[in-house]
């Protein structure tokens, strides 16, 4: 039983793992063959629409990205004044959820990508919405994720709007996470929107986690009861995104691809591994 | 090997790998936390007909897989599978006797056995308090196991000398 504990059989977990994958494909044949059939056999003017769709979609998100190269290009200098020259989370893999049931008792799910595609554990899941978890177990072909709902998982937030630092815990039910430990008169509502903070060095910086839902405070205790609304449709999600941020943290500055940024002063000579994030 | 055991042999991989496949099934929320550890009921199944021949090497090979499968700590199911293989072997002579109605008073004692086994195992890695309907499992694997004892028996290979 304690065989995980020591690393030198791992081989033999990577081995079992592998030779259990034909059962786990097999297992969630079901749902990808309906998924693929559903996708096959749709009406035409529904396709239309959701072509029509997308396409409004692309122009918004076009001309947000207008701004976010500018916007990004500022912070870049800010940082660069401030030393701070950092940068987290850029190189994505996208990654396809194997429907399989590991215990219906914990939030955690399996996806396509493995250590082949360098998948390793601790990496930060991402859904296009939202935080989805973090990678916990890999295997050459497989990786199991803890989602952020899972009782046993906590991540480190803040709230949008003022800063204010939290802490998110799932309580194991897949659409709601508490945030705990925070005081009556904290300032913080509903509709507030939560943000990984960066501290604990797994998530980065300023990706949405949940919506607040409801804050109640309590007249007998002097913290308040929030719960909030997990950003990402966790029950519903197919697709994922790992992100590199720790192994392959690259340094943001020097920028010789740009040289517009004017970034040649305070730039740090090589980047530093132990940034705050860590 | 003859072709008798080959036979032996794939009918029962075919079995637990199709257990195997029921129990990894990704159901809706509520009917997954029904669904009954099919891999130990198709398990007690072999060890309880066949217990000459398959116990607890069985059980703990086919463990060690479902650990893997489901992603718990390896040794985990292997420890349970094998403690209840032993259980349906001592017990096999009493059991395969037994009217049904008695049959599942032991299957319930043998699948909460498990369940309790387990949830010393997932308390000890310091996982959190886990909610009641953690035991259903148990229950529905009780009332499953009539499906499973037809099912295999149908599947099972001719043979006078075995039950």
């Amino acid at each position: 039983m304690t065989v995980d504990h020591y690393h030198h059989m791992s081989w033999l977990h990577k081995s079992l793992s592998v030779s259990v994958y034909p059962i786990q494909w097999l297992a969630a044949a079901p749902v990808q063959l309906s998924h693929t059939l559903a996708n096959n056999f749709r009406g035409r003017d529904v396709l239309l629409q959701e072509n029509e769709h997308l396409r409004k979609e692309l122009a918004r998100l076009k001309q947000r990205t207008l701004k976010y190269e500018a916007l990004l290009k500022e912070n870049d200098r800010l940082r660069a004044f401030l030393d701070n020259s950092f940068k987290l989370g850029e190189q994505m893999l996208v990654a396809e959820l194997v429907s399989v049931n590991l215990a219906p008792y914990e939030h955690r799910v399996l996806i396509n990508k493995g250590s082949h595609f360098g998948v390793h554990v601790g990496q930060p899941v991402l859904s296009v919405d939202g935080i989805v978890g973090q990678v916990v177990r890999v295997s050459p072909t497989n990786a199991e994720i803890l989602l952020i709902t899972d009782p046993s998982h906590a991540i480190p937030v803040q709230v949008n709007r003022n800063g204010l630092r939290a802490i998110a815990v799932g309580n194991g039910r897949l659409d709601q996470l508490e945030v705990p430990n925070l005081p009556n008169n904290a300032d913080i509502q509903t509709g507030d929107l939560l943000v990984t903070s960066g501290l604990g060095g797994v998530f980065p910086q300023g990706y949405p986690v949940a919506t607040v839902t409801e804050v109640k405070t309590q007249a007998g205790s002097r913290f308040a009861l929030i719960t909030a609304k997990p950003s990402a449709a966790l029950d519903r999600i197919r697709e994922v995104l790992i992100t590199w941020s720790q192994e392959s943290a690259r340094p943001f500055l020097p920028l010789q691809a740009s040289p517009a940024s004017g970034a040649e002063q305070t730039v740090p000579a090589s980047p530093r591994p132990d940034s705050d994030e860590h | 090997m003859n072709t008798e055991d080959t036979r032996h042999y794939t009918t029962i991989l075919i079995s637990l790998v199709v257990a195997m496949i029921l129990r990894l099934l990704e159901w809706p929320a509520t009917l997954s936390m029904l669904n009954p550890d099919w891999v130990l009921l198709v398990l007690m199944y072999w060890c309880l007909t066949q217990s000459d021949r398959y116990g607890v090497g069985l059980a703990w090979l086919t463990g060690l897989l479902a650990d893997a499968a489901t992603g718990r700590l390896l040794g985990q199911h292997a420890l349970i599978y094998a403690l209840i293989a032993y259980g349906c072997v001592r017990l096999h002579t009493h059991l395969r006797v037994f009217p049904l109605l008695q049959q599942l008073a032991y299957v319930l004692f043998f699948l909460l056995c498990s369940q309790l086994i387990m949830f010393f195992i997932e308390i000890l890695q310091g996982k959190p308090p886990l909610s009641w309907t953690y035991w259903l499992p148990a229950l529905t694997g009780t009332l499953a196991w009539p499906a499973v004892l037809s099912i295999c028996r149908a599947i099972q290979w001719r043979n006078p000398a075995h039950y």
